[in-house]
């Protein structure tokens, strides 16, 4: 059977000690039975290792941050649009989501499709609703606070016992075990991602993840779950094995089922020692060890593109245990005029149209 | 006494528990032991086993074997309740 052509566009190329999902998104979907892919890389740094990595990008164009609005962002989409015609975008950081879920609409006219969660999936989930989300959907989860001002840390001991979690809005986790630690990450993590700071009941345990994707009528469409063996001091998973954790595997769907999922999804789970589970998190896209999933036998960004495209897709009904990933970091060498024509211009195109200087 | 139904045991002496990811090495004992614990024998079975194939008195490995389940215990390799 021949493949599918399809162009997709992706953001997240930072594959840096703190990875974005780009990279491993673009190299599942390249592993697809299904399409024959070009991609569009969409990047907010130039030193972003996805556009210089042989095999990822095929070209990459430089885009507004999510801080400089809607139009911004889509009037470089438009300019990028007419000389691509991208088939399907899948944007990668939680802090961008807003931004493309508020865009969807124009994007579809323009022809580029996308499979998001829904701005009320986006808001319930975020970590200041987490306690609500709780009580809605019959979940665990920590008791959250959002704090605005040093006058709510000293506050924070009438209803916290320490230590506690204070956390960014996007990314960024710590735990304090002091008033004088909470307002050190406070600063630190305001200055980095704005208000409100959250603020979490700290819950003993083993923190366990799973990737997961939602088709948006309440079914799983497959779900992975993992448990980080290697940690970086960002908390990042350097080394994980997927697990056969039925308790975990039914949380997943009972979220999914009840909140009409739509797209990919990061559920951060602590089994406490009397193995309850406690949702910590939920990111509304696919994380960055997605990869151990496709190697485990769930191929969930592939199947994410086969949504976007209004193609059946069949939920996977099972995965390999013990499967497991293990980064690495590898030194590229870049040759200077590619560098110099994403700087100037905001686009670069394959490697072999250059020539060392 | 039985081990969980979801452990697996390598020949090599490499434990898996699937449910937390965890792994363990076991010496030729260990493996065994734990082998043998995997058929559903029970302690005395097992006891009775060791003592007659090596050179070991009852009270010492009775001491040395219990010492070796309350380990799987903690790490959580037996059926619930045992």
């Amino acid at each position: 059977m021949s493949k599918i052509k399809l162009k997709l566009a992706a953001t997240g190329l930072n594959n840096t000690d703190n990875p974005g999902p780009g990279v491993p998104v673009i190299r599942s979907i390249r592993e697809s039975g299904t399409f024959s892919m070009e991609v569009v890389g969409l990047a907010y740094e130039t030193l972003e290792p996805g556009i210089y990595m042989p095999g990822i990008t095929d070209r990459t164009y430089m885009i507004p941050y999510p801080s400089d609005g809607v139009e911004a962002l889509l009037e470089r989409l438009e300019y990028i649009q007419s000389k691509e015609k991208i088939d399907v975008l899948i944007p990668n950081f939680d802090a961008e989501l807003y931004t493309f879920m508020k865009s969807s609409d124009r994007l579809e006219k323009m022809g580029v499709r996308t499979f998001l969660p829904t701005l009320s999936q986006l808001e319930e989930r975020h970590k200041s609703n987490l306690p609500r989300f709780g009580k809605k959907y019959d979940v665990l989860v920590p008791k959250s606070k959002d704090i605005l001002s040093y006058q709510d840390i000293e506050k924070l001991r009438e209803e916290f016992e320490y230590p506690l979690m204070v956390k960014g809005k996007f990314y960024d986790a710590y735990l304090a075990y002091n008033e004088e630690q909470v307002r050190m990450h406070y600063n630190k993590i305001s200055a980095k991602w704005g208000l409100p700071v959250i603020i979490q009941e700290f819950i003993r345990g083993t923190e366990v993840n799973v990737v997961a994707l939602g088709d948006g009528t309440g079914q799983t469409v497959g779900a992975v779950p993992m448990r980080k063996q290697y940690i970086t001091d960002k908390g990042k998973a350097w080394g994980g094995i997927t697990l056969d954790d039925p308790a975990m595997m039914e949380l997943t769907r009972h979220i999914i089922s009840k909140t009409h999922w739509r797209g990919g999804m990061e559920l951060e789970l602590i089994k406490t020692t009397r193995n309850e589970l406690y949702v910590i998190e939920i990111n509304p896209r696919i994380p960055a060890w997605v990869y151990l999933a496709v190697g485990a036998g769930q191929n969930l960004p592939e199947a994410l593109v086969k949504l976007a495209l209004g193609m059946e897709v069949k939920p996977f009904r099972r995965y390999d245990v013990g499967k497991m990933f293990v980064r690495y970091s590898y030194d590229m060498i870049v040759d200077l005029p590619r560098f110099e024509q994403l700087s100037t211009l905001g686009e670069v195109e394959p490697e072999k149209s250059f020539k060392s200087i | 006494m039985s081990l969980r139904k979801n452990i697996a045991v390598s020949d090599s002496g490499f434990v898996f528990d699937p449910s937390s990811g965890e792994s363990y090495s076991l010496n030729p004992i260990g493996t065994e032991i734990v082998k043998l614990l995997q058929q559903g024998r029970s302690n005395e079975d097992i006891i009775r086993d060791l003592t007659g194939k090596y050179d070991v008195d009852d009270a010492t490995l009775e001491r040395y074997y219990y010492d070796f389940i309350g380990m799987l215990k903690q790490f959580n390799l037996l059926e619930n309740g045992e």
